[in-house]
């Protein structure tokens, strides 16, 4: 339905092809939370992989940090509708995390879990080959706290709510299990792609 | 909650059928829904709008209005004037028009529901709308839930529902209201002539009758962060301090 007297800010020089329906681009990186932002110093923090309720690994932060490094520079989109592009990341591939522990594909599903007590669902296709990581610097610098520092999760092709802010673990799980905002109306998967914003899209 | 918003949460077009200037800045648009939907107070819906050409622009809003049998809710947006979508609200929007819109939406910033814990509101600029539903919800539905509203706005002419306030100020039971002005000089007593700080949460949250149960804190991300250190430094626990913050 056209809405009567819209023409929108088209301007013509954007690239379309790398903003999904309904996104608008921003050169600012807003901060959307539900909640208080944790404060979580390097040295308290640890990351911890999971198969079901069975702990596999875990790491300190400077053993984590030993973990082979990947960059990325990668186009993000948020469900509240803003997209940002070029957004540089570097961290740990989560391929680089299972190796290190052992694993190649434990089970087909993962729950991120995250200081604060939140929690976001992804499949394990859209996490290994190369897919995600746990970033822990954005731009050359220390991941800031607003933006989940010291690491959060990264999966740059989903929904920016997949990538959870101040992560300290992954659990691979059987079932694909809702995480925090999918409990509450937000879509399994969330391929921006798709507009999978909500339970049914 | 998750299947009450997968069932309701299509798109569908409603009639703007009254627009109402709140402040310099902010308007109210009364929108009159084609299906209703039950909402809690707290929640937003998702706008859209379409270009002739099929380009797509799409924003949330949060409901200022409290659920009720009405099919008309009320959305008041603040003109940015670097936006795309607001500025097309308050140029060219008019009464009979149609938008798209979805909703309710919004799972976890949710006025809490039976309980007689005083809550405790902070929120600054249009930041006050999910705030004012719940305000409105607390009055309308006659819960002997004490509230505590802590709203910051750069003047007394940019206070959105200001008047509305002042009289659920002196005609709401347990409501106490205090405005905190930015770039001018408050007049009340009650109210502050600052920025948010720790201190005024303080002030605010002591004029409950007890200690708050959970916090709602809608701004943009610097003064959330300065409200929630604010609201944890009085004892609440993280996971009672629900937060909106500004997205782009």
């Amino acid at each position: 339905m056209v809405t009567r007297g819209f023409t929108g800010r088209q301007s013509g020089s954007e690239p379309s092809d790398r903003i999904p329906p309904g996104q608008h681009l921003v050169d600012n990186f807003p901060v959307l939370t539900a909640g208080p932002t944790p404060r979580i110093e390097p040295v308290d923090w640890t990351f911890t992989l999971k198969v079901g309720p069975r702990p596999v690994k875990a790491w300190n932060w400077s053993e984590f940090n030993a973990l082979p490094r990947t960059k990325m520079t990668r186009d993000i989109h948020c469900v509240t509708s803003w997209s940002k592009l070029n957004t540089a990341w570097e961290g740990v591939a989560v391929d680089d995390i299972l190796a290190d522990a052992g694993l190649s594909a434990p089970t087909p599903f993962a729950l991120a879990h995250c200081y604060d007590g939140y929690s976001t669902n992804v499949p394990l296709a859209d996490l290994a080959t190369g897919k995600a990581m746990v970033a822990l610097k954005y731009e050359g610098q220390p991941l800031p706290r607003d933006h989940g520092g010291p690491a959060r999760l990264l999966v740059p092709h989903l929904y920016f709510w997949k990538s959870a802010k101040w992560v300290n673990g992954l659990q691979f799980t059987e079932r694909d299990e809702a995480g925090f905002w999918e409990l509450r109306g937000y879509h399994m998967y969330g391929d921006p792609w798709n507009e999978q914003r909500y339970t049914n899209d | 909650m998750t299947e009450a918003i997968a069932a309701t949460a299509r798109w569908q077009s409603c009639a703007i059928v009254e627009i109402a200037t709140r402040t310099p800045a902010i308007k109210s648009f009364f929108l009159r829904l084609s299906e209703t939907f039950d909402y809690t107070a707290g929640q937003h819906v998702d706008v859209r709008l379409t270009a002739p050409n099929g380009y797509v622009a799409m924003r949330s809003y949060s409901i200022a209005s409290a659920p009720s049998d009405s099919k008309v809710i009320e959305l008041a947006i603040e003109r940015l004037p670097d936006g795309e979508v607001s500025p097309f609200f308050h140029d060219v929007a008019r009464v009979g028009d149609t938008i798209e819109l979805r909703g309710p939406l919004g799972g976890h910033f949710l006025w809490p529901g039976p309980s007689n814990k005083p809550v405790l509101l902070i929120g600054a600029g249009s930041g006050v709308v999910p705030l004012m539903a719940m305000i409105r919800y607390r009055k309308a539905s006659g819960e002997p839930v004490p509230v505590a509203l802590s709203l910051s706005s750069q003047t007394w002419g940019d206070v959105l529902f200001r008047d509305e306030l002042l009289e659920l100020e002196s005609s709401l039971p347990d409501f106490a209201l205090a405005l905190a002005l930015t770039r001018e000089p408050a007049t009340r007593r009650t109210d502050f002539s600052r920025r948010i700080d720790a201190g005024m949460v303080a002030d605010v949250a002591a004029r409950l009758p007890g200690s708050p149960g959970c916090a709602f804190v809608c701004g943009s991300n610097a003064f959330v962060d300065i409200a929630v250190d604010a609201a944890l430094a009085l004892g609440l626990e993280a996971g009672a301090i629900k937060t909106e913050r500004y997205g782009a």
